[in-house]
């Protein structure tokens, strides 16, 4: 089962051209319980290629949101840049392989 | 004291829901505010001095907003104007205000909030340790800057509506600065301004019908009660709590200059089906910083498209690519005389990994391959001189020496296009103010019809 089968969105987005911002949206807190226990930070770093200190995590259980926040991995524009937006991130995550 | 704060969209120039508009201006606004802009799109915008929206999508809703405001007698304002906030979009979104002022008939007070910043104040600045770094910024080098501005915050919409005016045209500003000027003027509770603004800033993203684009906010002593306008439309405690994730790499805090907003003991609650009161956020005061951002040219590009369609081609694109870069690379140097750091050069293969590059971790079956070529170079001439000399070979050239040449599908002719300068974020970094207007310029202006 992946990530994105369990919860109910995942987005990301800039935050800044500096940094992205991924949300886990979870409609059940059950889900979330589950998630926030199971879902390890390095994981999430690795599949973005930063270090897990890099990382700012986020356990929301009023919201049943799991966010997370790293500088870009590549600054937004430059000439590396493949996604100006950073919203096609998100995939990454949704994808992850719960199992 | 109350203050009802009308914010008709996200961004002028996405439009809005005009029968929205009209419920809100019944309701008798003190204010109605509308963002600009944002560095979302890139660095495009502040680099050359530009909005992204089309004239025409901007000036026909802000001559809706420039009628709503004369009906109603309050103030109109909008922050990073033109999408980036230089002083040219302040000047650009003037002149369709002056146009629009003698097609409405309308006499106007227009107060103008310049953001930019000459790069000697920033040298100055920086040299007396007023320049801090954010993470992760880059070096700080001021050389090359096309355009730097500060954002402003409320005091710099605060002063230009204490001119008088009908209508305030703001260079950068914060996304909250223009909605929460008011309020704070007034008196009404610090935190629940920052916050109510931020959860307004983007119009109706913060209810259950983003595209609907008006909300109100009423302001207090206490805190605020924030609704959409569109039929259909509602605010939740979740939509609006929810709505401190977006594009903020905190949801409990918010930095501003002079402070920050805390929400972490924020309380949502829904009055009714539409409505959400929201008290318990904290301002919390610090120095006076404003954020720089400034971009620069990092070279011009020229792009080729080829897409491959012939099933041998697909299944090693890869492998072709890598080879067709090899051997580009070694005929740029012959003749041209380049070496690799004089340009770069990138292929693409979109239907592989075009989105996210080293990070794809799945691997699939396309049918065809599109592959983008992409030449950055120090000069449009050189950029355009590259891409004409690797145009035959992207055309052409074979996986292997022995085999017949392949062709593969350009969709145009010519099959080169120069995209022109490519700019780059260059500052993350924050600068302190003694004054906060001493970063910013305003000026008065009375536009007759």
């Amino acid at each position: 089962m992946t990530l994105g089968d369990l919860v109910l969105k995942v987005r990301s987005k800039n935050a800044g051209p500096f940094w992205v911002t991924i949300d886990i949206f979870c409609d059940r807190a059950d889900v979330f319980d589950r998630l926030s226990a199971q879902l390890r930070t390095a994981d999430v770093a690795a599949l973005y290629g930063v270090p897990p200190e890099g990382l700012k995590r986020f356990d929301i259980p009023d919201l049943r949101v799991i966010k997370f926040s790293l500088p870009r991995p590549v600054v937004q524009g430059s000439v590396h840049d493949r996604d100006m937006h950073g919203a096609q991130y998100a995939a990454l995550l949704e994808e992850l392989n719960l199992d | 004291m109350t203050t009802r704060v009308l914010v008709p969209s996200g961004v002028l120039g996405l439009g809005f829901d005009r029968e929205a508009l009209a419920r809100g201006v019944a309701m008798a606004p003190d204010i109605i505010c509308i963002d600009g802009g944002s560095t979302d799109s890139g660095p495009f915008s502040l680099g050359a001095g530009q909005s992204k929206y089309s004239r025409a999508a901007t000036k026909s809703e802000w001559r809706s907003l420039m009628q709503a405001r004369a009906e109603l007698g309050v103030p109109l304002v909008i922050g990073t104007a033109g999408t980036c906030g230089t002083d040219a979009t302040v000047d650009w979104m003037f002149d369709i205000t002056a146009e629009l002022a003698t097609e409405l008939g309308q006499s106007l007070t227009v107060v103008r909030v310049y953001s930019d910043q000459p790069a000697d104040r920033v040298a100055t600045a920086h040299a007396a340790g007023q320049v801090t770094p954010l993470t992760p910024a880059p070096d700080f080098a001021l050389d090359g800057l096309t355009n730097i501005v500060a954002l402003a915050g409320v005091e710099q919409i605060q002063t230009a509506l204490a001119l008088g005016a009908d209508i305030v045209i703001a260079g950068r500003t914060t996304d909250t600065a223009t909605i929460a000027a008011l309020p704070l003027a007034r008196g009404d509770a610090a935190g629940p301004a920052w916050h109510g603004a931020k959860i307004a800033e983007c119009g109706a993203l913060c209810s259950t019908n983003p595209t609907s684009g008006v909300i109100m906010v009423d302001f207090d002593d206490t805190g605020f009660t924030v609704q959409p306008l569109a039929e259909g439309a509602f605010c939740t405690p979740h939509s609006v709590s929810a709505h401190m994730l977006y594009e903020n790499s905190d949801p409990f805090c918010l930095h501003e200059p002079g402070g920050y907003l805390d929400v972490t003991g924020a309380r949502y609650t829904a009055l009714d089906a539409r409505r959400v009161r929201v008290e318990g956020s904290k301002w919390v005061p610090a120095p006076y910083t404003v954020k720089l951002e400034g971009a620069r040219i990092a070279g011009y590009q020229t792009t080729i498209l080829a897409v491959l369609r012939n099933a041998h081609y697909v299944e090693n694109a890869q492998a072709w690519v890598d080879r067709l870069t090899g051997f580009l690379h070694a005929e740029i140097a012959t003749r041209m005389g380049l070496s690799q750091v004089d340009y770069d050069l990138q292929f693409r293969l979109m239907g592989v990994d075009a989105t996210l590059g080293a990070l794809e971790n799945r691997q699939g079956s396309p049918v065809e391959v599109g592959v983008l070529g992409i030449v950055t170079a120090r000069g449009q001439a050189q950029a355009s001189e590259i891409g004409k000399l690797i145009n035959p070979f992207v055309l052409h050239y074979p996986l292997t020496d022995d085999e017949e040449l392949p062709t593969f599908a350009f969709p145009f002719s010519p099959a080169t296009t120069d995209r022109g300068a490519l700019y780059e974020f260059a500052l993350n970094h924050v600068m302190a103010l003694d004054d906060p207007m001493s970063a910013f310029r305003l000026t008065k202006t009375k536009v007759t019809p």
